[in-house]
């Protein structure tokens, strides 16, 4: 590979091409299984709800995916998602003749906004990620609570425009499923072709080796929490145009499926690895074992006992390769 | 010196504690009352028990987020345990021992492994309380023994000291004891600090952190049990969320989330804060979900003060010194 741009990658993407293949196979298995025992399952309409599922929870994987890999976590995805999702659909009942950009560039604005919050607060606060999120989580939660109270914005409080973006599709190709794929194609193109992304995986690898090395550590912590809410943002918009119904609960709890995805797409949460192709493959596959277990009749409540089955499984198997490129290393080293 | 700053912390939170019950009894009505301390105790229970282990999982600098989700199996379990034939006598001791068993997987995987604890417990979270679900659905047991059910409810001789108090405070001694005066208490800090030093100080860093999490399994399958005979409702929910409330209640009370540093006497501290007050808002009628406001601000101030009171400590000691050096 005549690569120039990326040398620190050349090593580490054989170990990351295997890590995402055992993904892929266990999507191909899981796939070819269920479609035997129920050949409806690779129905059109069934792919569509599958990739139209998916397209939400990878948009926010990609970004969740960015955060983990500067070594730090984001859990507060659900209630910005729920923060943009009824902050867009309260907009558009207000002024239905509102085109479909402007709601989508509001929910990006809203879950940056969240997203700067808790970058500083990170930085500049220097409280750790998880305690940020974890606090600004419950913070935009209450605060959706305290602005919607029990109330709902129903689906036919919405213009069509705004829903029909949710069933509509360019060439065959949803709205929604394109949008995903722009988002993390681009997410990945950046984190791996471009000084910004690079710079975020020296400073997963190594945050003091990173400042040490000159790198803008504070702004690109920032631009990455920054990414992290705008997705979430983004998806919030998604969300209303998909349901319609929006209420103060929209959201919540996806942050676990979020870091599910992403950890189970093989971006390890110390830091400095994975991809965000990864992350996406992670979400994939998590909807497709959802629609795989109702097809398949079996009980929907084992669902997430398999997601925390499967994140367990995950992280033992990068701890082991871990360890085998650490021994490998060594090995090499005392050669030399 | 950092002792004189906890130290402070610690003040400053027993001090608000102070000020928020006095200010709640004079200012909110009903709050003063006997009939509301004997709930602001039953509602501040899972939290202040949960807490205890989470306190020393945090001080070795780990954490275990998975503790809701095992209160909420032991709670399924105890629904189908009971609806299986099995006697009460016979459901508790069982239910706490499998909680120490669930304590345990999170402790082999995040010791023996050698993974990191954060990711793991995310993923026995969601694996718990998946299990939770598969044991009981979305289905409800209700009918146990009023026996149990009254002496959760219930007060001692029926004056304002509930039962379970008795067990906070036998809990909380037993913890505080193996904490702060104990030599495995002081190990913890020193796997906290520095856990390689203290590997090589002779210290068993992974065996230490593996009991810890079997206690903190078996406490909050303990909890679970409590959670459903005070409700009289094993359910597969029981709980969710409280993670959160014990990781805020904990951090509030001045224990790093690096480890490390802390003590327990400012973690009870903090769980009564914060219990005392949801329950005076609640009673001014603000809406329980809007209190979230109220958690998620204590926790993000609770480690970004003491950050700034330090980060201007060190400012204005610098500026003093440069003043001495020019004068």
């Amino acid at each position: 590979m005549a690569t120039v741009a990326s040398p620190p990658h050349a090593r580490q993407n054989p170990l990351a091409k295997t890590r995402e293949l055992g993904i892929v196979i266990a999507l191909a298995a899981l796939v070819a299984y269920t479609t035997v025992s129920q050949p409806r399952f690779l129905s059109a309409q069934s792919i569509r709800d599958i990739l139209l599922n998916t397209a939400i929870l990878a948009v926010m994987a990609a970004g969740q995916a960015v955060v983990v890999i500067t070594r730090n976590i984001d859990l507060s995805v659900g209630s910005v998602l729920g923060v943009s999702a009824f902050t867009v659909a309260s907009m558009m009942s207000a002024d239905p003749g509102l085109p479909m950009v402007v709601a989508l560039v509001t929910g990006l604005v809203v879950g940056a906004v969240a997203g700067l919050l808790n970058g500083v607060l990170v930085r500049y606060g220097r409280v750790p990620a998880l305690v940020v999120t974890l606090g600004t989580m419950y913070i935009f939660r209450g605060l959706i609570y305290s602005w919607a109270g029990g109330g709902q914005v129903n689906a036919d409080e919405l213009p069509t425009h705004f829903l029909q973006f949710a069933n509509d599709s360019i060439l065959g190709v949803p709205w929604l499923v394109l949008i995903a794929l722009v988002v993390v194609g681009g997410v990945a193109l950046l984190m791996r072709n471009y000084r910004l992304g690079r710079e975020l995986y020296a400073m997963g690898s190594s945050p003091s080796a990173a400042e040490l090395a000159g790198i803008k550590v504070a702004r690109n912590l920032l631009t990455a929490f920054i990414v992290s809410g705008a997705l979430a943002g983004l998806a919030g918009v998604l969300f209303a145009s998909r349901f319609g119904t929006i209420d103060a609960s929209a959201g919540n709890g996806y942050e676990l499926n979020v870091v599910a995805a992403v950890v189970v797409g093989g971006v390890a949460v110390s830091g400095g690895s994975g991809t965000v192709w990864g992350a996406g493959l992670g979400a994939l596959l998590l909807t497709v074992i959802g629609s795989a277990l109702t097809v398949l009749d079996i009980n929907q409540f084992w669902q997430q006992a398999i997601v925390g089955a499967l994140i367990v499984l995950a992280i033992c198997a990068d701890r082991i390769v871990a360890v085998r490129i650490a021994r490998s290393l060594r090995k090499r080293d005392s050669h030399v | 010196m950092f002792r004189g700053r906890l130290a402070s912390w610690d003040a400053i939170i027993l001090a608000l504690t102070v000020v928020v019950l006095v200010v709640a009894s004079l200012g909110v009505p009903n709050f003063g009352t006997s009939r509301n301390f004997t709930f602001l105790v039953l509602d501040l229970m899972p939290i202040a028990l949960v807490a205890l282990p989470m306190t020393l999982i945090i001080v070795t600098g780990e954490i275990d987020l998975s503790v809701a989700s095992i209160l909420g199996l032991a709670s399924s379990l105890m629904g189908w345990f009971w609806n299986n034939g099995l006697s009460i006598e016979t459901i508790i001791p069982l239910v706490v021992v499998i909680g120490a068993v669930l304590g345990a997987v999170n402790g082999l995987l995040v010791n023996a492994l050698g993974l990191p604890s954060l990711a793991v417990t995310i993923g026995t979270l969601a694996l718990y309380r998946g299990l939770a679900f598969v044991v009981l659905g979305d289905g409800a047991v209700a009918d146990f023994p009023f026996t149990y059910t009254g002496w959760v409810t219930g007060t001692i001789g029926g004056g304002p000291v509930p039962n379970v108090l008795i067990l906070i405070v036998a809990l909380a001694v037993i913890f505080g004891i193996v904490l702060h005066a104990t030599p495995f208490g002081r190990s913890l800090y020193a796997i906290g600090a520095n856990d390689k030093a203290a590997h090589f100080s002779g210290i068993r860093v992974a065996r230490s952190k593996f009991w810890l999490y079997v206690a903190s399994g078996a406490i909050a399958a303990l909890v679970g049990i409590l959670w459903t005979l005070r409700y009289s409702s094993a359910r597969a929910d029981n709980g969710s969320g409280l993670e959160l409330a014990v990781v805020a209640a904990v951090l509030l009370g001045g224990v790093s989330i690096f480890g490390g540093k802390g003590n327990l006497p400012g973690v009870l501290a903090g769980v009564v804060l914060l219990a005392a007050l949801q329950n005076a808002l609640r009673l001014q009628d603000v809406s329980g979900q809007a209190l979230n406001i109220v958690t998620g601000a204590l926790l993000v101030l609770s480690v970004l003060l003491p950050n700034l009171a330090s980060s201007l400590r060190t400012a204005l000691q610098r500026r003093k010194r440069r003043q001495a050096v020019t004068s």
